[in-house]
């Protein structure tokens, strides 16, 4: 009887099928002013030969309606933070307000063009200014760019910058020793894939049992005379604060080397301690994760770049400047790195991390990182008695516990990342940092509240019961999603990255 | 909460930071405000951006064109916009669904194989593709044409600046605005030659000639496209030759907002796939047979090659990317060729009444889609600051911004949000 149903639509509890498969030849869902102007033959204005012969073949044919509910179908298959708690470590989910989406939409901003002169765009420029001081004065780093596009792009800035500095103070023969760049064993793989980009080679630097930056094997690498840096998240990657972040710069300054801080884990931080007090000479932001512009399912995000006097010289170009109550794009710095983007960044994403200090104030600045490290706090409370915790210290912004106690049952850290989708959680990260075997690396931020967080504690011990009472109960999971794990390793196999007729995929 | 953790004071939380590096004050940032007085406030400084209000004919890079309402609805949904990178599919298949059709549309307009997940923007795919030919062809000479869009040369310099590549640069063609003597620095140590078409100047490039030559000593093509608008009109890249193509994807649906976010689009052949910098989706089943979609192929990301990956690139414009699909879909097949024509034809309308214009000249004779260069009889920024401020007109990018030695020249884009009598506005300002 079952396969005798022809249902009408795809009900939100089946799959959706892709656009390409709905396309209707002659269906159209736009509608332009006719064309005003006398009307040439096209051949008269593109000669044929650069001219599109294909007539967009593939490209779908389809409604206003079925877009909306193509995309409106597709969008109920996602979890999201406004569905609930998000917790993955070192990626600070936390609620993106609605009136940061406002205000990014003022026509005034969204319809301005990135080229205007700088005389049409004073009330832009000015918002670009005031961002740049407020993160100066967070992060106690007086240089500032707010080029870069993600995290990445701001590390990648930040170690050019360093890169920079090192070849004008020791000209290119002293420089070309210098080509080392040291990275902790828990660091972002984003901190090494940057540091090549420089042309730096990779040392890594071992943790510690208690979690923190071996101080000694520092000291040893530091040695060489061939240090130009250090990558040093902090608090680092297992959630802990580097402690001895004084004598770790002084280390490497010593050394003559320059000290890079990814600021991932900023959350832990703002309004309590600043990097540039720490003895920290450059570091990125992710406006994305500390100032609350949502992630977009994978971006937009915004990754300035902040650093001390000394290295200012060498920041991206142009850069926005004040003189006599006028905003402008200033290109006079010979020594800077160069652009790293066209334009001057994701404007979008400075418009509502402004608006995020702004509502916040000062004092909301602090309290949203009390709450967001009481948080994590609670829940590495409240986890103890059922998983392993590796590290004693307490944490700051985001806890690591591991599988260990559950993998005599033969469950996993996936498979109990697997199993609370099934309690209505997004799983924690997993597998992250690499030096903690069957990691699940864990941060609430502060936008959640503690009956939520007793909620989650309540998860992960019914997933520990199971694991012990009923094994495959959570090494099957998820049980209630539309659809169950995929075959990855199949995916990678052979991949199928585009849709295509009929047709031409049995060829392909 | 605190009791419960062991602790009396919030203070405590932070007992692990020595504590002469504690902050003792608070911040020096503003105290908070109401939504009444946020929005007051944004609002008073977008009153200072008179450049947002008027009828405009810039393009250089970053393009206003017709944006269907439902494209920021779609993307205003907190499914879409609250998500995090798709890493466990149960969970995010709308998210990875969107990334696969925008995959999919990516190779339609580019004429490609395969499509990575975006980009930060163009300038920034661009920069990539260059890398991504050092390492497919182990080649280090670059050559890029002259009339690349300048902020993109610029970024592409600063990328390269230590990977050991060659940047040399081959120069526009003084009547036609095309690209001249690329040919001629070909050798076999050149890893790719890189062109834009349409080109800053407004000027359709011979892309299949190009890739020809490119080609005959096993070096690349790399297209660059700002103005992806003209992919619906114009002969792929693909079609033409093309061994990587990257395109700027804010025409498709995406504001101006001062130059961000925007979405970068990096396409290339199947045989390239592994080599791609960035995330991709791909298809994948599940035990029951049921068709998904997953992150695929993540050996070449940094998360596990770390030094060795393709790319540094983690978070890239996820959102954009989905209001680019958005927009595609709902303009669909024809909506894109005849917004694209109506590009053209209004272009062509406004470039024969410029250039009737007693002293006024349109110097470049080599095809246009929406944009051109203008040659006026006087200093052309002065030109247009006095067409700002008397017919409330924003009418081009003076040249002189780069290139100072392009006094008189400025820069015209047309679009099909440009109305006939706009145009006509523009013109008569310009006579006046």
């Amino acid at each position: 009887m079952k396969s005798d149903i022809t249902k009408v639509t795809t009900h939100i509890n089946a799959n959706e099928a892709l656009i390409f498969e709905r396309s209707q030849p002659g269906r159209v869902g736009y509608r332009l002013p006719a064309l005003d102007v006398d009307e040439q033959p096209i051949g008269a204005i593109v000669p044929q030969q650069f001219l599109r012969d294909d007539d967009l073949e593939g490209v779908p044919e389809v409604s206003e309606v079925d877009v909306i509910r193509h995309f409106v179908r597709m969008s109920t298959w996602n979890y999201s933070i406004d569905q609930g708690m998000y917790p993955l470590g070192s990626c600070t989910m936390k609620y993106n307000s609605r009136l940061n989406e406002k205000v990014a939409r003022i026509p005034g901003f969204a319809g301005l063009h990135p080229l205007s002169e700088a005389e049409d765009s004073q009330g832009a420029l000015q918002v670009i200014y005031e961002l740049q001081e407020d993160l100066a004065e967070i992060t106690g780093l007086p240089g500032i760019s707010l080029q870069p596009a993600a995290g990445a792009h701001g590390e990648m800035t930040g170690v050019m910058i360093i890169r920079a500095f090192i070849d004008a103070r020791d000209g290119e023969g002293g420089s070309a020793k210098r080509r080392t760049m040291l990275i902790p064993d828990s660091a972002h793989g984003t901190n090494p894939a940057s540091a090549h980009l420089s042309g730096f080679s990779v040392k890594t630097i071992r943790s510690t049992a208690e979690g923190l930056t071996d101080l000694d094997h520092l000291r040893e690498l530091c040695s060489g005379g061939d240090v130009a840096g250090l990558m040093l998240t902090n608090p680092n990657t297992l959630g802990l604060f580097e402690r001895n972040i004084q004598e770790i710069c002084r280390i490497v300054h010593d050394a003559g080397g320059l000290v890079y801080m990814d600021g991932a884990n900023m959350n832990a931080l703002v309004g309590i301690a600043r990097p540039g007090d720490m003895g920290v000479d450059v570091i990125h932001l992710n406006l994305h994760k500390t100032f609350s512009t949502p992630h977009g399912g994978g971006g937009p995000g915004c990754g300035p770049c902040c650093c001390t006097k000394e290295l200012e010289p060498f920041l991206p170009l142009p850069r926005i400047v004040k003189t006599d109550d006028q905003f402008k794009l200033d290109f006079s710095y010979p020594q800077s790195i160069g652009r790293v983007k066209a334009f001057l960044g994701n404007y979008g994403m400075m418009l509502r991390a402004l608006a995020y200090i702004q509502t916040h104030g000062n004092d909301g600045l602090r309290e949203a990182t009390e709450a967001a490290v009481l948080n994590a706090r609670y829940i590495a409370h409240g986890l103890t008695s059922d998983y392993e915790k590796p590290f004693q210290a307490p944490p700051m912004h985001e806890v690591v516990f591991t599988d260990k106690r559950q993998t005599r049952k033969g469950v996993h850290t996936l498979d109990i990342a697997k199993r609370l989708i099934d309690y209505g959680f997004h799983p924690m990260t997993i597998y992250f940092p690499l030096i903690v075997q069957g990691a699940m690396l864990i941060e609430p931020t502060e936008s959640v509240g503690r009956q939520e967080l007793d909620q989650f504690i309540e998860a992960m011990h019914a997933i520990a019961r199971e694991a012990q009472e009923d094994p495959d109960l959570v090494i099957n999971a998820p049980h209630d999603t539309r659809i169950g794990r995929l075959d990855e390793a199949a995916a990678a196999r052979k991949p199928v990255l585009r849709w295509k007729p009929k047709q031409v995929a049995t060829t392909a | 909460m605190l009791h419960h953790v062991g602790l009396n004071s919030a203070e405590e939380l932070f007992d692990s930071i020595p504590k002469d590096l504690r902050l003792t004050r608070n911040l020096n940032t503003t105290p908070a405000l109401s939504e009444i007085e946020l929005l007051a406030g944004f609002e008073q400084l977008a009153t200072r951006n008179p450049g947002a209000r008027r009828i405009s004919f810039l393009g250089a890079g970053a393009y206003q064109h017709y944006i269907p309402t439902i494209v920021d609805h779609i993307i205003s949904r907190s499914e879409f916009f609250t998500a995090y990178t798709p890493y466990q599919p149960e969970i995010a298949q709308g998210t990875l669904q969107a990334i696969f059709e925008f995959q999919t549309l990516v190779c339609q307009l580019t004429g490609m194989e395969v499509a990575n997940a975006s980009m930060y923007d163009g300038s920034t795919a661009l920069a990539e593709a260059v890398l991504m030919a050092e390492r497919v062809t182990r080649r280090s000479k670059v050559i890029a044409c002259g009339a690349i869009h300048p902020e993109y040369l610029e970024v592409i310099t600063t990328y390269v600046q230590h990977a050991g590549i060659d940047l040399l640069h081959a120069p526009a063609d003084t009547e036609t605005g095309q690209t001249s003597g690329a040919a001629d620095l070909l050798d076999d140590k050149t890893a790719a030659i890189v062109v834009q078409s349409p080109n800053f100047f407004g000027c359709i490039e011979d892309v299949a000639a190009l890739a020809e030559k490119a080609h005959a000593v096993g070096a690349l093509l790399i297209v660059t496209v700002t103005e992806a608008m003209s992919l619906a009109l114009l002969r792929s890249p693909g079609a033409c030759g093309a061994d990587i193509v990257v395109a700027e994807g804010q025409s498709f649906g995406v504001p101006l907002s001062f130059g961000g976010p925007y979405v970068g689009l990096f396409a290339t052949r199947e045989r390239y796939a592994r080599q791609i910098p960035g995330r991709l989706v791909g298809e994948a089943y599940d035990k029951e047979g049921r068709r998904g979609f997953v992150l695929t192929l993540a050996t070449r990301e940094q998360h596990i090659r770390r030094e060795k990956a393709t790319s540094n690139i983690c978070t890239n414009e996820g959102l954009i990317a989905l209001a680019t699909t958005v927009y595609l879909e709902t303009m669909g097949r024809r909506g894109l060729q005849e917004a694209a024509t109506q590009c053209a034809q209004k272009t062509a309308y406004a470039a024969k009444r410029i250039s009737e214009l007693p002293g006024f000249s349109v110097p470049f004779t080599g095809p246009r889609f929406n944009e051109f260069v203008v040659r006026a009889p006087g200093d052309a920024r002065q030109l247009l600051a006095r067409l700002a401020s008397e017919r409330n007109i924003t009418g081009g990018l003076p040249l002189s911004r780069y290139f100072p030695e392009r006094p008189n020249e400025f820069l015209v884009c047309v679009t099909e949000i440009n109305s006939r009598a706009q145009i006509d506005a523009l013109v008569d300002g310009l006579a006046s």
